[in-house]
């Protein structure tokens, strides 16, 4: 079964790279809601600093896969122009900022899965891979060495804190999962030493996400597959109404340069 | 008692000596009671200005129309709020707290540019901030990194720096607009006649009319009049409208050979006072949002307050 628009005909190294693409823009939007919006002024520098990291890796994702398609279309036109069933960011990425300690908390369990994953994808045998990655590892380390100590600060913080750290956890539980769920097609680009396998990721994951939270007193069980969709274009309610915000001049005054 | 103002008038005198002479006055040097207040207060308000300011372009940021403008625009308003925290520490070596600074903010003691109580209305007014606002904020800012006290003059020179690339992102946006089709030509030219006046009101009342503005050019807090540099900044403009092929926002425009300088027409001083004290387009609304986001972000600051201070009883456990 597939449930893709097109999918069909498109190659796994373009769906590959894309998913990583529409990962990162996705986030990256999330992330720059918080400006102007944040606890402390430092904080609006940081995460604004942290979106426009996951800009500059949405742009040479997309510029990529623009060149695997071959179609002529640019990263822009992949970013503004297809729809929310086209979009094939894995959930987590795509849910409501929420508050501070939810997007803390989103940020730390993807900058601990990023980790993982980019220090293995800089040996991708696709050389615009590996030197995306190889950018993107530097800037996930440094995103990791502050998610840290924002969550053991806030877990250790007031009670206040530490149970919107347990409540984002809660609602977070969902979504993890998803990032450890292997596509058919992705499965085929590892066999080629293209791609990661992300599942084989999740026990060192789990390791580690426990072993912090525990520190601090906190449970989380492992990884579950719950809720899946993203890689296929079957989204939250949520994104549509990112897309529409994001997409708004480029769908109002097609063609036009900006 | 004599003895103490003897030494005051001693002080005082070598205070003016370094004005005269063109020394910076540094944070532990005496200096007098007022130009401690004034610097309080045009910093301030320096400050406040660019963590304002950031809300009228962030309300672009999820919508900007390629990546790479969003690009620009993000890492734009996050030097805006980088300068916006220079500023508060430079100011806080004056003996005030960057929270009593924020309560002055909010309770309207403390002003910020009033360019920020219009709206962003459409793509154009991104163009149009970076190129004017930003435009003119530069031209004042160069002068004040001449002022008299240290930690302004050289907040400024790294302000300074950036502030060229803002306008450059700024005029960019515009000159493509200006390019572009007649939807987005009229944007342009939109945007640009919304932002021009309250752009040349940037520079403050005329300089008759200006209450702090004597002394602070005494002191050399100020270094050019608000006047001259406005039209400084006009003379730089012009041309560049005419570059960007747009009809000029004032009719009276007109260059004159005599003085070397453009003429241009009258502001609107009654919109200038209303948006200064508090009747513009968004005054209500900056404000809102900066307290909600403030109040919002409370039961963070607090977490952190009673983290440091469990780790800080920890250590004092440990070494008992
Ligand atoms: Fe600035
Ligand atoms: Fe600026």
């Amino acid at each position: 079964m597939n449930n893709t628009i097109k999918s069909n005909e498109q190659s796994p190294l373009y769906r590959f790279v894309l998913g990583l693409a529409d990962d990162s823009v996705v986030l990256s939007h999330r992330l720059s809601e918080w400006c102007s919006n944040a606890p402390y002024l430092e904080e609006d520098i940081a995460l604004s600093n942290i979106a426009l990291d996951y800009v500059g890796r949405a742009r040479m994702f997309y510029q990529y896969a623009a060149e695997v398609e071959g179609k002529g279309r640019s990263e822009d036109d992949l970013a503004y122009l297809r729809s929310e069933r086209e979009f094939t960011n894995l959930l987590i990425h795509e849910l409501p900022k929420g508050d501070f300690g939810f997007t803390m908390v989103r940020q730390f369990l993807l900058d601990a899965f990023y980790n993982l994953y980019l220090t293995q994808l800089v040996d991708s045998k696709d050389e615009t891979i590996a030197a995306i990655a190889a950018k993107a590892i530097k800037e996930t380390r440094y995103h990791l060495k502050r998610s840290e100590p924002w969550i053991r600060q806030l877990s250790e913080g007031t009670e206040e804190s530490r149970s919107r750290i347990v409540r984002a956890l809660e609602e977070l539980k969902d979504f993890v999962g998803e990032m450890f769920l292997m596509e058919e097609w992705e499965t085929s680009l590892v066999e080629q030493g293209i791609a990661i396998d992300r599942a084989a990721l999740q026990p060192d994951w789990d390791r580690y996400i426990q072993g912090f939270l525990g520190e601090s007193g906190i449970e989380f069980g492992d990884a579950q597959l719950q809720i899946r969709g993203g890689r296929n274009g079957i989204h939250t309610e949520h994104l549509g109404h990112m897309l529409s915000e994001m997409q708004y001049l480029q769908r109002t005054h097609p063609g036009m340069e900006w | 008692m004599q003895t103490l103002d003897k030494d005051e008038a001693v002080e005082q005198a070598t205070f003016d000596q370094r004005i005269s002479d063109e020394q910076k006055i540094e944070p532990t040097d005496w200096m007098p009671d007022d130009y401690r207040k004034n610097l309080i207060r045009q910093m301030s308000q320096h400050a406040h200005s660019e963590v304002i300011g950031m809300q009228p372009e962030g309300n672009w940021i999820t919508r900007a129309p390629t990546l790479r403008r969003k690009a620009v625009l993000l890492s734009k308003v996050q030097d805006e709020a980088g300068h916006g925290l220079y500023l508060y520490s430079a100011t806080e070596s004056l003996g005030i707290t960057r929270s009593q600074m924020i309560d002055a903010l909010q309770s309207g003691k403390a002003k910020y540019a009033s360019i920020f109580n219009y709206p962003t209305l459409t793509w154009a007014d991104i163009g149009a901030i970076g190129w004017l606002v930003d435009g003119a904020a530069i031209v004042n800012q160069i002068t004040l990194q001449r002022t008299s006290y240290g930690p302004y003059a050289r907040a400024m020179v790294r302000i300074c720096k950036e502030e060229s690339f803002h306008q450059r992102q700024g005029y960019e946006i515009m000159t493509v607009l200006a390019h572009g089709t007649q939807v987005q030509k009229q944007m342009a030219q939109d945007a640009m006649n919304r932002n021009w006046w309250p752009s040349l009101m940037m520079f403050g009342p005329h300089d008759s009319e200006s209450a702090h503005s004597s002394r602070s050019m005494g002191w050399k807090i100020k270094r050019m009049s608000n006047d001259d540099l406005r039209q400084k900044f006009i003379d730089q403009t012009v041309p560049q409208i005419e570059a960007l092929g747009l009809d000029m926002p004032d009719p009276l425009i007109k260059w004159n050979e005599e003085r070397g300088h453009y003429d241009s027409g009258e502001i609107n001083w009654e919109e200038f006072y209303q948006v200064i004290n508090g009747a513009g387009p968004c005054n209500y609304q900056r404000i809102k949002h900066h307290k909600a986001a403030h109040s919002e972000g409370e039961w963070v600051r607090e977490a952190v307050r009673s983290y440091r201070q469990k780790q800080q009883d920890k250590k004092t456990e440990n070494a008992a």
